[in-house]
């Protein structure tokens, strides 16, 4: 009986509920028939803004120069907009690149890969807030897109064969003194997501095997030295960029948004640091012959790649620093294309040639080396050009993962050194044969557009060899000099029982995959 | 009594329950396994390189009957099982000496 009662209340209750619920929902449609023809100010939006929003002494009746003032106010507000949104979609490729690179590696190793990769955007910021920025930028001269501000104006020159070169700048450190100014902050942010896109390249190549601590080290160094300074010779207003006022050789290195100096950079650093660091335990055979290591996810690598694909349109887009300068919509288009034609390619290269299969780990390399190729030349080619520079990025990309697996005998477990060091060479190199000469007049201070080979200008194509000679040179000297300080103080690799248990509990104290059993793919192969 | 372990694919284990439940078997007990048969697993491709993954995931399941009935179970799961492509699997048969129901303390074929 009692049970019956109780069904009864609950039953009683439900009915109460439903008529509530009937009654509230009533009240909300009278409520929105009685307000839904009130009077509405400007609901298209055409009398919003108008004379009386011009800042005037004369409320609603500017003078014609302070009408001018406005204008040039607003251009440069645009210009502002435009470089920091693009700025937070850059930073927003962290995250692609944390997801692509632990999608890549071992179960055991998550904690550790990704946290590399979240940790290098604080440290390698700090490092560019610090001094990287002073070093890269500090005699950069006039930022002519962000209203003309010329405090940064102390470049560090030597005198050679009569011209002089500039190697470094020396204003804006820790962003005081001339360098406090809404131009220089809005050059920062946007600056240092680039060098965090550089820095955190070499975490997937050394991947699975890193001491932590080392790599916290060189995370400092990439954001204080490496990056920066050849930064400044192209960027910055070095010796690099001076190539064609000084040597007549076309505009001077040109790298729009920076195949050399931010892809070929972290790809140099892989490079040299898979050499020194040495390859994970079990993959390679006493014959010299290469294990595979499977990688735990590949639905992460895919979205990882989607993200940076997104990201990227702030990367070379932005790089005008202006949103009013209209060719921002042939540099997207160009970035689009050769991101699509890349992971075509690489998809078909693979399916044809290779293991006759369509790869997705390779798809999605692909498509970042044509990401990275046209990072250089996007702002000076036609979308035909960018398709061809995707394309052989695409087969590029994949020749060179074998190459640098099976000839130079190096681990990288992502595809880092091929996807960032060697298409961001080829990348400089395609825009000193690609640029078609409808955009870039006055580059770097030399009269006239800027045309590759193909359209008659064999000397820029020299001076892009020259930017990237430099870029190998340097970079690869510098990270040398580092790794190897790095492995004389602290020494880069883990025990190697904590390589084979995973890094996550040795290294992070914490495992990535909490009350999941891991399978036979985790393991570490053996040598034979 | 006897018991019938049977190795097939992850994939059939719906079917092969329904089987058993069809032939009205009583408790079954499934656990899933790693291993490989005669053919030592399978050829994957990781980047560019072939290697080998040696144990495939497979499904065990386990029922005790009366001797009366194993034919008839085996032919349930043998039927129900098959693909006829490689990998279908395999049937191991042993004597089971004694049952016993934990909540009664019967024994033998009542226990099942």
């Amino acid at each position: 009986m009692k049970g019956d009662n109780s069904m009864t209340r609950v039953k009683k209750r439900n009915r109460l509920n439903t008529s509530g619920v009937l009654l509230l929902f009533g009240a909300l449609v009278c409520t929105l028939l009685f307000v839904v023809n009130a009077y509405a100010a400007d609901a298209s939006g055409t009398a919003t803004g108008a004379a009386q929003d011009i800042t005037a002494a004369t409320a609603g009746k500017p003078t014609l120069e302070e009408i001018a003032n406005t204008v040039g106010h607003n251009k440069i507000a645009i210009n502002f907009v435009w470089t920091l949104v693009c700025g937070f979609l850059v930073m927003f490729m962290q995250p692609g690149f944390a997801m692509v690179e632990t999608g890549l590696t071992r179960a055991k190793n998550v904690s550790h890969t990704m946290a590399m990769n979240f940790m290098i955007y604080p440290l390698g910021m700090l490092a560019f807030y610090v001094c990287g920025f002073a070093l890269m930028f500090g005699g950069l001269g006039v930022i002519g897109t962000l209203g003309g501000y010329a405090g940064l104006n102390h470049e560090f020159t030597v005198n050679l064969f009569g011209k002089p070169f500039g190697l470094f700048g020396l204003k804006g450190f820790f962003l005081t003194g001339s360098a406090y100014d809404v131009a220089v902050f809005t050059m920062f942010l946007f600056q240092m997501v680039f060098m965090d896109t550089t820095a955190t390249i070499p975490t997937g190549a050394l991947a699975e095997r890193w001491k932590f601590s080392a790599f916290c080290i060189y995370g400092v160094f990439v954001g204080t030295v490496i990056y920066p300074i050849f930064g400044n010779w192209v960027w910055g207003g070095g010796w690099l960029a001076m190539l064609g006022q000084n040597f007549h050789l076309g505009h001077g290195h040109v790298d729009f948004a920076g195949s050399s100096v931010v892809h070929m950079c972290g790809g140099v650093i892989s490079l040299v640091g898979a050499w020194i660091v040495g390859p994970r335990l079990g993959k390679f055979n006493k014959d010299g012959s290469a294990n595979p290591i499977p990688g735990h996810n590949i639905p992460m690598a895919v979205i990882g790649t989607f993200i940076l694909a997104f990201g990227w349109f702030g990367f070379n887009a932005g790089s005008t620093l202006a949103g009013t300068d209209l060719r921002i919509s042939v540099i997207a288009t160009n970035t689009m294309l050769a991101s699509a034609t890349g992971a075509l390619a690489s998809m078909l290269w693979m399916w044809l040639f290779r293991t006759k299969k369509p790869d997705p780990s390779m798809m999605c390399n692909g498509m970042l080396a044509g990401l990275v190729a046209i990072t250089a030349p996007c702002a000076f080619v036609n979308s035909v050009s960018a398709c061809i520079i995707g394309l052989i990025a695409g087969v590029l990309v994949v020749e060179s993962v074998y190459f640098v697996e099976r000839k130079l005998k190096l681990d990288d477990p992502v595809g880092a050194i091929s996807v960032h060091g060697v298409n961001g060479a080829f990348g400089c190199l395609a825009l000193g044969l690609f640029a078609d000469g409808t955009y870039g007049d006055g580059w770097n201070g030399v009269v006239g557009t800027v045309k590759g080979l193909f359209y008659g200008d064999p000397s820029q194509f020299f001076a892009q060899c020259i930017g990237i000679t430099a870029n190998f040179i340097y970079v690869g000297l510098i990270s040398l000099l580092v790794f190897k300080l790095i492995d004389v103080v602290i020494g880069h690799r883990t025990n190697p029982a904590a390589e084979i248990e995973g890094l996550d509990i040795p290294e992070m104290g914490v495992q990535g995959y909490v009350g999941v059993k891991l399978d036979k793919h985790s393991e570490t192969p053996l040598s034979r | 009594m006897k018991k019938i372990e049977a190795i097939i694919q992850p994939t059939k284990v719906d079917a092969v329950c329904a089987a058993l439940e069809a032939a009205g078997s009583g408790g079954i007990m499934i656990t899933e396994i790693q291993g490989h048969g005669k053919q030592k697993g399978l050829k994957q491709q990781w980047r560019g390189t072939e290697y080998k993954v040696s144990f495939l995931p497979k499904t065990k399941i386990e029922v005790v009957v009366k001797d009366q009935d194993v034919d008839r179970i085996m032919k349930a799961i043998t039927n129900a099982a098959r693909t006829g492509e490689i990998g279908d699997g395999k049937i191991f048969i042993s004597s089971i000496e004694e049952a016993v129901r934990v909540r009664t303390g019967e024994r033998g074929d009542i226990a099942l």
